[in-house]
């Protein structure tokens, strides 16, 4: 475990250095604990229409003020978070899971299926990505769960691609010659002594990643894919409050989209951080 | 030939000091590192890894990594201030005046230029002369560092050759506009056994027709010992012993210089005539250093060695030692 | 009297397709890594296998330890014929753990995820399945014991280890499944001088205590000198020269063996008579001439027959032989 405690200590540091790195975590954390606790805390109900007070500017009630059926944004933007990230942190997670193992498979084991598989990726990297998205939830039915399906498949090239140049990098390296000379065969070589060894750049990827697909989920509800009304999501709450900037009511539309910005820019300062800790030049 | 201590020497390192500001802590790699070289002269510069002999090179040529501080000490190249230099004067300097060979050619070229051209871009930077005047140059530096075909290998890529003949353009990218020191920085490591002792007689020989000082790093004593006239054999960034090359191999005066020669297998016959060197470097962040650095590893140590700071004390011509208790 | 023979290669050819672009496969090219090599090494003895970059040294090193598969002749471990168990299969075999393998960078030949105790003990855990826990423990101990490596360096990882204690794990790695032949990959190439003083001491001892053959392959001569008894010169695919050490270092027959010795700087080079430069470039051990001397074309003694037929390794005494037309004398 002394690698652990290492990489915590040279962490701390890091956070010290460079003060990005802390508000990067901080939001971060606040951003988690808004999407776990958000629901229970919000000060409305998301779902509570209140035709009477539509369309009311913040003010002390309504922090966020109102929106055109008279439900507080505060709250729906507050609620909104648990479904935003976990549409992104699902995603991230199966393509990066998926991804890896495919990529390390090919890079491992070249040949035709390396040839196959990249060319089945190029394919897949050369649809527009909404399409894509479309096309899939059109497939398979316009829910939520379709959404986190279709966002996972446009990013398995990046992961598959990642594995694969990152195995074939350490595939000829000693250690992993010695454990084929020690007896092992070579998914035990791939499952014990390469993919534990590509955690890092993976984890940097998926970081990185986790702003994208927040704006991918958010993109794709916008088109009305997936979530609907009344669902609280900010990007259906920004593709309604779009109408109501020229009739003046600039707060249904910014209060939403403010939040997706503050969470693809905290994402991403995220995978800067990450990256940092995790940089193999740490280890000399 | 021997050094010429009449005249002033071409490059001076007087008590240079290096640290490095890492992660880890601060790297006090070089510690009052001073030795001269001539003109004429191949001085080695030998040494394990992680002796700074690559970081006194690199402060001489101005490239050292950005966590680099030079903590103390001066160079001077022909009396004129070299640290002193702007960042022009220096950049104009280098190339021009003063230049350096890598190692592992391969990778010390561009990959996606034609070698050619990565000469020309050399001379177009410092001399005036038009296009045409600069391809005949290319040429001509080509030739002197006997690659045959020039005309066709010029438009070679790097990748397309092989390390010799990399090696080849590099030491011609060195001298193309005719400096008076050339530092080469471990140039046969990465190179096979064949091609290495062709592109070491290439560098003497460009070396000594020109009359130019040369600084050859190594950590091959025997290399050194082959191609040097003096030695400057440096132990976790410290000069340990300096000498002639013929008086090092036969009388080395420092325990870890006589340890290192003992180490190398070509100098024995036997292997139970091999001796290692027992212990490790130390590590250079610590404040604690003792004065002398291979101290803890000494089995010569004394008392003093620990109180009294180093100094590099002369004990024969040419002859110097850092050591409080000297073989 | 006669001892063991542990390993008996014959006729040994690695050969790889490379394609020459383009649609039309026809035109396929075959380079000879290994060209029809043979060689035996017997029970403890110190075998160096020399040679320049490109000369097939570490493919016919991963084709002996089993690592690849040879296009061509037969391999027999401790008598046992393993030519047909592919290289896949033999990963299971228990004559796997007869032939281990150290190789060339430390810093990269040991998995940076696992502590030095579980680097040396997967070997162990793999081919020897011991039941018991402790009896892993033990082993593992007196395999580092066995490379002077402290105990407490076992709960390291390998980037707190300096590069001589790095050269060691990966002995011990290679040792604790009791090998018959250890398989060194230039194991000191990448090691600072006096490191590498250790690690010869090391591998001299090992071979005296445990009994155990070593194949060295190198680029150094001198190192190789100071543990092998006996070498053989490699040269694009083929073996070149072959004799005992002290014979061969006094009395080169083959002019590119001369040319090696020649080129390595030796500290007590008091005067080396008639060195030999090889001019020009190593060839291409794609498609070579069947007709021609390997080295032909960079040979300084090449004569006409040189470039019309392939010389035959000879025998020219007591355990020597040598492939050339004009051997020096």
């Amino acid at each position: 475990m002394t690698a652990m405690r290492e990489r915590l200590r040279i962490a701390r540091y890091l956070i010290a250095e460079n003060p990005v790195n802390i508000v990067a975590f901080g939001l971060f954390v606040l951003l988690v604990l808004a999407a776990i606790v958000g629901p229970l805390i919000s000060p409305y109900d998301p779902l509570t229409t209140n035709t009477s007070i539509a369309l009311q500017p913040p003010s002390a009630l309504h922090w966020f003020g109102t929106d055109q059926l008279g439900r507080d944004v505060f709250s729906r933007v507050l609620v909104a978070t648990r479904l935003d990230l976990f549409i992104a942190f699902s995603a991230v997670l199966l393509s990066c899971a998926i991804g890896s193992i495919v990529g390390a498979l090919i890079g491992y084991f070249g040949g035709w299926l390396d040839a196959t598989v990249s060319r089945g990726v190029d394919i897949l990297m050369a649809f527009p990505l909404f399409v894509l998205a479309m096309a899939v939830v059109a497939a398979l039915g316009n829910t939520v769960i379709n959404v986190v399906y279709a966002t996972a498949v446009i990013n398995l090239p990046f992961y598959i691609r990642l594995a694969r140049a990152e195995i074939n990098v350490r595939r000829t390296l000693g250690y992993v010659e010695a454990a084929r000379v020690g007896g092992s065969g070579h998914f035990r070589v791939l499952r014990v002594f390469l993919l534990p060894n590509i955690l890092s750049p993976v984890v940097v990827q998926a970081s990185v990643n986790l702003g994208w697909a927040v704006l991918n989920a958010a993109g794709l509800s916008f088109l009305g894919l997936g979530v609907r009304a009344p669902t609280p999501e900010w990007g259906i709450m920004v593709a309604e409050g779009a109408r109501f900037i020229a009739s003046g009511q600039w707060w249904v539309v910014l209060f939403p989209a403010c939040a997706l910005m503050v969470t693809v820019f905290s994402f991403n300062l995220l995978g800067d951080a990450v990256r940092d800790i995790l940089d193999p030049r740490l280890r000399t | 030939m021997t050094s010429s201590t009449d005249s002033a020497p071409l490059l001076s390192i007087d008590g240079l000091s290096v640290s490095f500001r890492t992660r880890r802590g601060v790297v006090n790699a070089l510690d009052r590192v001073s030795f001269d070289v001539g003109c004429g002269e191949i001085v080695g510069v030998a040494g394990e890894s992680g002796s700074g002999k690559s970081v006194t090179a690199f402060s001489v040529m101005g490239i050292l990594d950005r966590a680099a501080r030079i903590t103390s000490g001066s160079i001077h190249f022909e009396q004129r201030d070299v640290l002193g230099m702007s960042q022009r004067q220096r950049d104009a300097w280098r190339g021009r005046e003063a230049s350096i060979i890598f190692q592992n050619p391969r990778t010390a070229l561009n990959p996606i230029r034609r070698v050619g051209q990565q000469i020309a871009d050399v001379l177009a930077r410092h001399s005036p002369d038009s296009p045409r005047v600069i391809r005949q140059r290319v040429l001509d530096a080509l030739r002197q560092v006997r690659v045959s075909d020039p005309e066709k290998r010029q438009n070679a890529y790097p990748m397309e050759l092989s390390g010799g003949q990399c090696q080849r353009v590099g030491i011609a990218m060195a001298l193309a506009c005719s400096p008076r020191l050339l530092i080469a920085d471990e140039p046969t490591t990465g190179l096979d056994v064949t091609t290495q002792a062709v592109i070491m007689d290439l560098i003497r020989e460009l070396a000594r027709s020109r009359n130019l000082g040369t600084v050859l790093i190594t950590h091959d004593l025997a290399l050194a010992a082959q191609y040097c006239d003096r030695v400057v054999v440096m132990h976790a960034g410290h000069v340990v012993e300096t000498a002639e090359v013929s008086q090092l191999f036969t009388s080395a005066r420092h325990p870890y210089t006589a340890k290192l020669l003992r180490s190398v297998p070509s100098m024995v016959d036997r292997l139970d005539q091999l001796q290692a060197i027992e212990g490790s470097l130390p590590d250079l962040r610590r404040n604690d250093l003792p004065h002398c650095r291979f101290a803890e590893r000494c089995e010569r140590r004394l008392p003093v060695c620990d109180s009294q700071a180093l100094t590099l004390e002369v004990v024969g011509p040419h002859h110097r030692v850092a050591c409080r208790n000297p073989l | 009297m006669s001892s063991q023979r542990i390993l008996e290669a014959q006729g040994i050819s690695k050969h790889f397709l490379v394609d020459k672009g383009g649609l039309m496969r026809r035109a396929r090219s075959v380079l000879y890594a290994v060209d029809n090599i043979s060689l035996h090494i017997d029970q403890g003895e110190a075998v160096g296998l020399v040679g320049e970059s490109g000369c097939g040294k570490s493919t016919l090193a991963r084709v002996i330890s089993r690592l690849v598969d040879p296009t061509a002749g037969t391999l027999s471990i401790s008598g046992n014929d393993v030519t047909h168990i592919g290289s896949l299969r033999f990963v299971h075999s228990p004559l796997r753990r007869k032939v281990q393998m150290v190789f060339q960078d430390p810093s990269e030949s040991l998995n940076p995820r696992f502590t030095v105790f579980d680097i040396i003990a997967d070997p162990l855990r793999q081919l020897c399945r011991p039941k018991r826990k402790a009896e892993v423990v033990a082993r593992v101990e007196e395999a580092a014991r066995a490379v002077n490596l402290a105990l407490e360096l076992l709960e390291r990882f390998p980037h707190q280890l300096s590069g001589g204690q790095k050269a060691r794990v990966g002995i011990a790695r290679a040792m604790v499944v009791d090998p018959e032949l250890l398989v060194l990959d230039e194991p000191t190439s990448a090691l600072d001088v006096s490191v590498q003083a250790t690690v010869l001491k090391l591998l001299a001892h090992l071979r005296q205590e445990a009994g155990v053959a070593l194949l060295f392959v190198s680029h150094d001569l001198n190192v190789v000198r100071l543990l092998c008894s006996r070498i053989l010169v490699m040269y694009l695919g083929r073996i070149v020269e072959s004799g005992p050490t002290e014979d061969i270092f006094n009395r080169p027959r083959h002019p590119y063996t001369k040319a090696l010795l020649s080129a390595v700087p030796s500290l007590r080079a008091d005067g080396r008579v008639e060195s030999v430069h090889l001019e020009g470039e190593l060839r291409s051990p794609i498609n070579p001439d069947p007709h021609a001397c390997r080295l032909a074309g960079r040979c300084p003694r090449q004569q006409e027959r040189c470039l019309r037929e392939e010389p035959e390794l000879q025998p020219c005494g007591p355990d020597r032989a040598v492939r050339c037309h004009f051997p020096l004398d």
